[in-house]
């Protein structure tokens, strides 16, 4: 019971973090922020329910004021602005990477970065997209233009996230709540 | 940890976090249901006058918190030239309004007020989600975050103290590893005094 509410506490302090932490440069110089890494390991480590929970948590602080969203956005104007979308899907995101890794049970490290993959990119994506296509009166097209640019990104991130799941399955493996 | 609530103390301050609340969905719902750009800018003219009012250093930073916005407005106006489309300046004056009206509220609530209009939202949810555990999981998540990013920046130091390239992902496990171990640890502490139910 403890163990369930300080995990997902600690790891929604981690989303914050991993927005907040000075862009994290890739090979290729492409700047990412690691914001939406953190969404895919609430998923992979935590499970569906307790991933979805710890990004609600992390989500409720951001709307109530502190500024804990990646280049130190927050507040209720998040709710207003175009990518409205993606602070929607992050908690539906976390949940279907979460069901991934939970009931499929084969070698963890492609679970997890299939899991991360599907959650974190492709609903995320969806979501964010058709917000983004709302928001600022585009076709859908259009709108996942403005998107795909950071889907490369996103796509090492989810290869990141199962390393990250995997390594923690073999020091911590207590600690994999999705597969405990 | 700093907030986003404005530290001028300005008349909307004041008002109910749970009035404020209700002002800005009806205010938004308005601002989705007009079309045209005049009947928009004459529904964001009290909004203009409310940010006014509060100074000159709150109107200043009202602004500064809109800049986020600056990639999509470029975007949405280049777009609306070059197809010669005139429904580009309702969209835009509808988001800049509706981020403003939204960052008004925010810059003039207190945390605490708005983290007890959560708690009060989340009452019905008490069968389920024990307001308590509620209540310590946010403390802990606000008393965490500055913990874990000095966490995050001492192994970023350890690593350059050790390597001439940059930290980069390396650091992730390290502090995926500490939010971890921490959790473990309070977890622990909370049973040692009694259980968080």
């Amino acid at each position: 019971m403890e163990k369930n509410l300080t995990y997902i506490a600690l790891f929604a302090a981690l989303i914050a973090v991993l927005g907040l932490v000075p862009k994290i440069d890739l090979a290729s110089g492409v700047p990412i922020t690691a914001q939406s890494l953190g969404i895919m390991l609430c998923g992979t480590v935590l499970g569906a329910k307790r991933g979805a929970l710890a990004v609600l948590l992390f989500l409720a602080l951001t709307l109530a004021g502190l500024p804990l969203l990646s280049g130190g956005r927050g507040g209720l104007g998040v709710l207003a602005s175009p990518t409205v979308g993606y602070i929607i899907g992050f908690p539906i995101a976390a949940f279907v990477t979460g069901l991934i890794v939970q009931s499929w049970r084969a070698p963890i490290l492609p679970v997890a970065i299939v899991a991360a993959f599907v959650g974190g990119l492709v609903v995320l994506n969806l979501i964010g997209i058709v917000g983004m296509a709302f928001m600022l009166g585009k076709t859908l097209p259009e709108a996942t233009l403005l998107a795909a640019p950071y889907m490369i990104g996103d796509t090492i991130k989810a290869v990141l996230a199962g390393l990250v799941t995997q390594a923690i399955g073999q020091m911590r493996p207590d600690a994999l709540l999705s597969r405990g | 940890m700093l907030t986003l609530t404005s530290p001028i103390e300005t008349y909307a301050h004041r008002l109910p976090a749970g009035l404020k609340l209700v002002l800005l969905c009806g205010f938004t719902v308005l601002l989705f249901a007009l079309k045209s750009p005049l009947a928009l800018l004459c529904a964001a003219l009290p909004l203009i006058v409310g940010i006014a009012a509060a100074g000159r250093s709150f109107a200043t930073s009202s602004v500064r918190m809109l800049r986020p916005l600056l990639p999509f407005v470029v975007i949405v106006a280049l777009w609306h030239l070059i197809t010669k489309d005139p429904f580009g300046l309702p969209i835009l004056i509808r988001m800049i309004t509706a981020v403003a009206a939204a960052n008004f509220v925010t810059m003039t609530t207190r945390l605490s007020d708005m983290i007890a209009v959560i708690e009060r939202l989340a009452r019905p949810l008490a069968p389920i989600l024990p307001p308590k555990a509620l209540a310590l999981a946010m403390a802990l998540t606000v008393r965490f975050t500055p913990t874990l990013l000095a966490r995050a920046a001492e192994i970023a130091e350890a690593w350059r103290a050790r390597s001439p390239k940059r930290p980069g992902w390396r650091i992730l496990l390290p502090t995926t590893l500490a939010a971890l171990d921490d959790a473990d640890r309070v977890a622990e502490a909370i049973r040692a005094r009694g259980g968080s139910a």
